[in-house]
C-alpha cells in the first residue's frame, strides 16, 4: 500500500458543525451514527470541477429584477471575496446564492409559510469570482421565517451560499447572517458550530463604503475555503 | 491568515435555485467511454426515501484522468425525487494512477447535501464488476470493516437491451447498513 498524504488543509475541530446535533431535529433520522472514516487525499479529493459561462450561463447577480417590476423589500448589496486559508484568492469559481423573499417566503412548492410571494422576486442567483476572488450581488434583505424545529421557532434572516473552490475538499455550502439579529442566539443551525468566533464569521458586516447612497445597504462577507497545504508531502 | 468559513445545511428549499436536471447528465459536454447509469435512493434512519437531498458526482474520465482539456466535465448534480431516487448518466471512469504510482480502482466521488445534514457527506461509488481492481484499491483497503467496505460497491443490474449498464447505489444515511462516509 502506498503512502497517501493530505494535499488540502483540514478544518480545526469545533470550528465547523457536527452532524450529530440533536437540537436540530432534522438530524435525528439523517445524521450518520458512525464517525466518518478519515482518508488521506488522493487525486479524487484534490481536484474538482471548473465552471465556465458555457455551462452556467451569464452571471445572474442582480436578484432584484425578475418579471416586469422591481422586487419588494430593502435592497442590499452583498459583496466579498472567496479566499483560501493562506489568503490567496479563489478565481473563476462558481458561487450560487438562494434565499427567501422580504416576507420570509421561498419560491418553493413545499414552503407553506403563510406569507406573500413576490412575483418580481425568485431569490436565486449565481456569479463567477473575478481574478481577485471578488463577487457582488444585488438582492433584497430576506425576512425571518418560522420553522417547526420547536414551538414558535424562527430562523434568523440568512442567505444561502454554495461555492466550489479548487477541489472536492474545498466544497462549501453555508449560510450568511446579518449583524444584530436577535434570532441568532436561539438558532440551532447557527449554534451547531461550537466555537463562537467560528460562528460569528458567518455574520456579515455592515459596510457603509459598500452601501450605495439613496439606493441600497452594503454588507460584506468573505468566504474562506480550505486551501492547499503549504508544504505538500509529495504524493 | 483568514480563518475557514464553516458549513451550514443546504436546508429544505434549494431546488428552485440549485436543481438543473441537465446537470445529471455528466456526458453533456461530450464523453468517450462506456456509457453507464448510476442510480439509487437516499434513505434515512427509518429506511424512508429522502425527498430533499442533492447529490454531486466527481469522477475521472474513461482514461482515468482528472486534469483534461475541453469535453468531459466529470461533474454532475442530481436531486432526489419524492421517493428519494436519483440517477446520474455518465461514462465508466478509468483506474486512476496517483503521482506516487498507486492505482485507484475505477470509482466516482459522491457528495450528499440535505436538510438535517449540517455538513455535507462524502462517499465513493465503486463497481462490483471490477473486483480485482477493488481488491487493490488503497481507500477500500484502508476500511477495516468488510460490511462498511461493501456499502461502497455498486451492483450491476440488468437494464433493457441496448441501454447503458445500470449500477445501483443506495446512500443510507443512518442505521444498520449505514453507508461508509469519509472525512477528507
Amino acid at each position: 500500500m502506498n503512502t497517501l498524504t493530505d494535499t488540502f488543509e483540514r478544518p480545526i475541530p469545533g470550528e465547523g458543525p457536527v452532524n450529530d446535533f440533536p437540537a436540530y431535529t432534522s438530524t435525528h433520522k439523517r445524521a450518520p451514527k458512525r464517525a466518518p472514516l478519515a482518508i488521506a487525499h488522493t487525486l479524487t479529493e484534490a481536484t474538482g470541477p471548473v465552471f465556465g459561462e458555457d455551462w452556467t450561463g451569464p452571471a445572474a447577480d442582480d436578484l432584484t429584477r425578475h418579471g416586469t417590476g422591481e422586487a419588494i423589500g430593502q435592497r442590499i448589496i452583498v459583496a466579498g471575496r472567496v479566499l483560501e486559508g493562506d489568503g490567496r484568492p479563489v478565481r473563476n469559481t462558481l458561487l450560487e446564492l438562494w434565499q427567501a423573499n422580504a416576507a420570509g417566503r421561498y419560491v418553493h412548492e413545499k414552503d407553506q409559510h403563510d406569507a406573500p410571494l413576490d412575483p418580481n422576486f425568485i431569490g436565486a442567483g449565481h456569479a463567477i469570482t473575478d481574478n481577485e476572488g471578488n463577487f457582488r450581488f444585488l438582492t433584497i434583505l430576506p425576512g425571518a421565517y418560522p420553522w417547526r424545529n420547536s414551538y414558535n421557532a424562527w430562523r434568523p434572516a440568512h442567505l444561502h451560499f454554495s461555492v466550489f473552490g479548487r477541489s472536492v475538499c474545498s466544497r462549501l455550502v453555508t449560510q450568511m447572517y446579518f449583524p444584530g439579529d436577535p434570532l441568532l442566539a436561539l438558532d440551532p443551525i447557527f449554534n451547531s458550530i461550537a466555537v463562537r468566533e467560528a460562528r460569528e464569521r458567518l455574520i456579515s458586516r455592515y459596510d457603509p463604503e459598500l452601501s450605495q447612497a439613496e439606493y441600497a445597504l452594503g454588507y460584506r462577507f468573505d468566504i474562506v475555503l480550505r486551501g492547499r497545504n503549504a508544504t505538500p508531502m509529495g504524493l | 491568515m483568514p480563518a475557514l468559513t464553516a458549513s451550514q445545511t443546504v436546508g429544505p428549499f434549494f431546488k428552485f435555485a440549485l436543481d438543473h436536471p441537465a446537470w445529471a447528465d455528466v456526458t453533456a459536454g461530450g464523453a468517450e467511454g462506456e456509457r453507464i447509469t448510476i442510480a439509487g435512493r437516499v434513505l434515512d434512519g427509518d429506511g424512508v426515501g429522502v425527498p430533499d437531498a442533492m447529490l454531486e458526482l466527481w469522477q475521472a474520465d474513461a482514461a482515468g484522468r482528472y486534469e483534461r482539456g475541453s469535453g468531459f466535465r466529470g461533474f454532475g448534480r442530481a436531486s432526489t425525487d419524492e421517493d428519494g431516487r436519483f440517477a446520474f448518466y455518465t461514462v465508466r471512469p478509468g483506474a486512476v494512477t496517483e503521482p506516487g504510482g498507486a492505482v485507484q480502482a475505477p470509482h466516482v466521488a459522491l457528495t450528499i447535501f440535505a436538510r438535517g445534514l449540517l455538513h455535507h457527506l462524502i462517499t465513493r461509488v465503486y463497481f462490483a464488476d471490477r473486483a480485482e481492481d477493488n481488491e487493490r484499491d488503497p481507500v477500500l483497503r484502508s476500511i477495516a470493516d468488510p460490511a462498511a467496505r461493501e456499502t461502497l460497491i455498486a451492483v450491476r443490474e440488468n437494464g433493457a437491451a441496448g441501454t447503458p449498464a445500470l449500477f445501483r447505489f443506495d446512500v443510507i444515511l443512518q442505521g444498520e447498513r449505514e453507508t461508509a462516509f469519509f472525512d477528507v
